[in-house]
């Protein structure tokens, strides 16, 4: 009859507290939120005694996940970046064109004088002088290019050659630019990764959304001019002369030059030059190679501009080193071992591989590779937040307890037991966002007080069943069940209907809407377990203890 | 003695004035209609793109200072709005300054934030910028895009979920009801030009929910009494399965609007305009799974055999045999 078997007791009263004791953690959140920083502090930066006191605020041996709370509530900055993709294709098609050329020249008997000549952005075209020659300059063009390397674009190769009259135009076959804009993307996000980081807040976010989009969000900065700024520092990179070594921090460097720390070595300073002889405007690729004696290094190729400088200089300083600054810090100073000619050369050092690949990314990560623009942006001081937690809270508060209240002079005891559900449901609403890393928004506060309100809605639903079934079943136990038995049906309807349109708001929704999506979805699925399970359980527990001949609901 | 918003036993005829219930909403439904080709929804710059300005100073607003100061930039239309809530101490005068898109740029220009906070500087300085936002037109269009198909996309997922669960006039009747719930709706923001933006979409959303949840309830019972009572008339059935479930209907939406309520006066005024909308919502959505969707259940008519489909010699929810008395 009204039973519950002891397993299934179990598992809800499992469920029940593992979901409080993954909200607890919210109850105290400044406290774990230090307790969490210092163990980041201490995993980043090694233990400290203040680190360790502030660790030690919150016990181990409970979970520390908390609610992250979004923008709207912190305060902060929300940017979505565009990346202009395409401009890249212009420069790939640049840089081969030397290539192209010398290709043909040696053809020349054939093909005749070549010509470049003006192409829409992202084309290369070059006019031949002999068209006869056409079958043969394809082929040599054709020659140059290289397999894709990614795997969808896996067969085909970068470039493709057609012609027309006399005229080749080459550019980036299809493979090729999904390839090189999702290049150009990852090399976007470091950038811009590198450069929030260096506003020093807490956890920035930097995400890429679909193509050619970036999502960047900064808890705790003011205004979102100043991610912006951040972002728009132009390439830092540049390649100086040396003048001396030294661990002197306070040397006087003399005028014209400056006295800069080396990133690699603590202690260890440089006074260089400060006009560059090149910088990273000019650097086109870098990757992470090993030397002739096997040993990590990092490559580079320059553009024809910085390719000529660079030459030169090599050639005028061979033996001297030669500083490569990235941010007001020297990262390394080679000695020039040769003239470097060609505008292409490997860095050596005491790299370890992964030095040497990070090196590289920095390298690369010098300049944006592309422009960004701005298609939206928001930013919310702290205060206007921190007003919202606490207006929210409040009416989080009051709304719940006009309900438990309304719901106790509804339903007497019953009402009780739905009253003990529903504050077990926010509960464990709290514990499933710290659980998931979910976000909660403004609106995701509205959908918890929205939840608070639809959640006694399942056990409505049950108790005016049970009440409609006290007047024909054959005592109280039998018109529990059934009043639970047949209520089911609507509930689960009732609810997946719900469900599915917060699901579609998850999907189609962005920032705070998003957040409001997850409260919603949870809260359905919480305030259909509290009712239940929870209540029926409480019901059950109480029925088998006082077994009333009556009840009354 | 326990509270009660309806009597234990009700006996209401909600389809005697059928008529009249029915032709209020079409009018509701086409008045809003109406509205929404001339007066216009009052779109926030999710939707049109532009930038708005929250400040707030200690000084009182002066609406006409603020205006004057930004009309010589010639930034076009510059709406500025101030703003009240009982939870504001006496030196927090909040104030929301609305610049439209500027033409021809695709993306937002720092320069025109700029030059803004600097003129209202002049005038108050004071003045601080708590919260700013700006959406280039690219976006907005996207985002207008997003909002309409994800409107969409919940209707049809409705329509689809109901007609397998239940037949083909019960989903025409939830969706009836839930076109009815969104466009009356969307007639309120015209007719008190309230701002309409991102989050008011998703108010909508969570009204289609929430007056589905009641929908179904209703349908619910509606199906069980079909299986129960195999001769009775369907106008009766249904004003049975609609009492019976009264008690329920008026519980839920009173205690949603309970919290909702809470929320909209304490809440603070960044939600106010989604908490409205979601309270508008709550009881547009009870009124109409009643007199929108069950009106329109009563007008199609039913399959009312549901033996049949546990023997699964036909297939569920396709047949229909129309037996409205």
């Amino acid at each position: 009859m009204l039973k519950i078997p002891l397993f299934t007791r179990l598992v809800i009263i499992g469920l029940v507290l593992a979901g409080l004791i993954a909200a607890l953690p919210n109850v105290f959140y400044d406290r774990v939120e230090t307790h969490n920083d210092a163990l980041r502090t201490i995993e980043t930066a090694g233990a400290t005694a203040e680190a360790e006191a502030d660790a030690s605020v919150w016990p181990s041996f409970l979970p520390a996940n908390l609610v992250n709370l979004g923008l709207d509530l912190r305060g902060g900055a929300y940017l979505l970046a565009e990346v202009a993709v395409d401009q890249v294709y212009g420069d790939r098609m640049d840089a081969y064109w030397p290539e192209i050329r010398d290709a043909l020249r040696s053809e020349r008997d054939t093909v005749g004088a070549i010509r470049r000549v003006n192409a829409p952005e992202g084309q290369l075209r070059l006019q031949i002088e002999n068209a006869d020659g056409m079958a043969t300059a394809l082929q040599v063009v054709r020659n140059i290019s290289r397999p894709v390397v990614s795997l969808t674009g896996a067969g085909s190769n970068d470039i493709e050659a057609s012609a027309s009259d006399n005229v080749i135009t080459v550019q980036l076959s299809e493979a090729e630019r999904v390839a090189t804009d999702d290049r150009t993307m990852q090399q976007s996000l470091e950038i811009i990764r590198r450069r929030v980081d260096e506003a020093g807040t807490r956890e920035p976010s930097i995400q890429r959304q679909g193509a050619d989009r970036v999502v960047i969000q900064v808890p705790g900065v003011g205004s979102a001019q100043e991610v912006k700024d951040l972002i728009g520092t132009t390439a830092q990179l540049t390649f100086n002369p040396v003048v001396t070594r030294t661990t002197n921090p306070n040397e006087a460097p003399g005028p014209l030059n400056v006295l800069l720390p080396a990133a690699d070595e603590e202690g260890v300073y440089y006074v260089i030059e400060q006009s560059p002889v090149v910088t990273g405007e000019q650097l086109t690729d870098s990757q992470p190679t090993f030397d002739q004696n096997g040993r990590p290094a990092v490559s580079f190729r320059f553009n024809p501009q910085g390719a000529r400088r660079f030459g030169d200089y090599t050639q005028e300083n061979i033996g001297s080193p030669f500083a490569i600054v990235l941010d007001d810090e020297v990262i390394s100073a080679p000695v020039i071992q040769a003239h470097i000619a060609g505008g292409s050369g490997i860095i050596t050092g005491n790299f370890s591989v992964p030095e040497s690949s990070n090196l590289a990314v920095l390298l690369r990560a010098g300049a944006l590779p592309a422009e960004i623009s701005f298609l939206q942006e928001r930013s919310i001081g702290p205060e206007l937040g921190a007003d919202s937690i606490q207006a929210g809270t409040i009416a989080c508060i009051v709304g719940g307890i006009a309900v438990l209240a309304f719901m106790w002079a509804s339903y007497g005891l019953f009402g009780f037991f739905a009253n003990i559900a529903l504050i077990i449901n926010v509960g464990l609403i709290f514990g499933l966002l710290s659980l998931i890393g979910a976000t909660l928004t403004l609106p995701g506060i509205a959908g918890i007080v929205l939840t608070i309100g639809m959640a006694v809605d399942a056990n409505v639903l049950v108790f005016e069943r049970i009440k409609e079934e006290l007047k024909t079943a054959r005592g109280p136990a039998r018109a529990i069940e059934l009043g639970y038995e047949r209520a089911i049906s609507a509930i689960v309807d009732a609810n997946i209907t719900t469900f599915i349109a917060a699901v579609i708001l998850f999907t189609l929704g962005s920032g705070p809407v998003r957040g409001f999506a997850v409260t919603l979805g949870l809260g359905i699925v919480t305030s259909v377990f509290t009712a239940i399970w929870v209540t029926r359980l409480i019901v059950v527990t109480w029925f088998e203890r006082r077994r009333p001949r009556t009840i009354e609901i | 003695m326990r509270l009660r918003l309806v009597p234990q036993e009700t006996d209401w005829n909600f389809f005697k004035f059928w008529k009249i219930t029915f032709g209020a909403s079409v009018l509701a439904v086409i008045a809003s209609i109406v509205l929404f080709f001339t007066v216009g929804l009052n779109l926030g710059i999710d939707f049109l793109g532009g930038t708005t300005i929250r400040t707030e100073s200690p000084a009182a607003v002066d609406v006409g200072e603020y205006r004057s100061a930004l009309a010589e930039l010639g930034l076009g239309d510059v709406a500025i709005t101030e703003v009240f809530d009982p939870s504001f101490g006496p030196d927090e005068n909040v104030a929301q300054v609305r610049i439209q898109a500027q033409e021809g740029e695709e993306a937002i220009t720092e320069q025109n934030i700029v030059t803004v906070e600097a003129a209202l500087q002049e005038v108050n300085p004071e003045i601080r910028f708590t919260s700013v936002e700006s959406v280039g037109p690219e976006v907005s269009g996207e985002l207008i895009w997003d909002a309409v198909l994800s409107v969409l996309a919940v209707m049809g997922a409705v329509l689809v979920y109901v007609w397998l669960r239940f037949e083909w006039q019960f989903s025409v009747g939830a969706v009836a009801a839930l076109i009815h719930d969104v466009i009356v709706t969307i007639g309120i923001f015209c007719l008190l030009q309230l701002p309409f933006d991102l989050s008011i979409i998703a108010a909508l959303l969570t009204i289609v929910g929430y007056s589905l949840n009641d929908t179904v309830v209703v349908f619910d019972r509606v199906r069980e009494n079909l299986r129960k009572f195999k001769t009775m008339p369907l106008r009766q059935l249904m004003n049975l399965s609609l009492n019976e479930t009264l008690s329920r209907t008026a519980m839920t939406s009173f205690t949603t609007l309970i919290a909702l309520i809470a929320l909209y006066i304490l809440g603070g005024d960044v939600i106010r305009g989604f908490v409205f909308a979601m309270i508008w919502g709550i009881v547009i959505g009870t009124y109409s799974s009643v007199f929108v969707a069950g009106t329109i259940l009563l007008r199609l008519g039913v399959k009312r055999d549901w033996s049949k489909e546990k023997g699964g010699d036909s297939p569920a929810g396709t047949q229909f045999t129309s037996s409205d008395a």
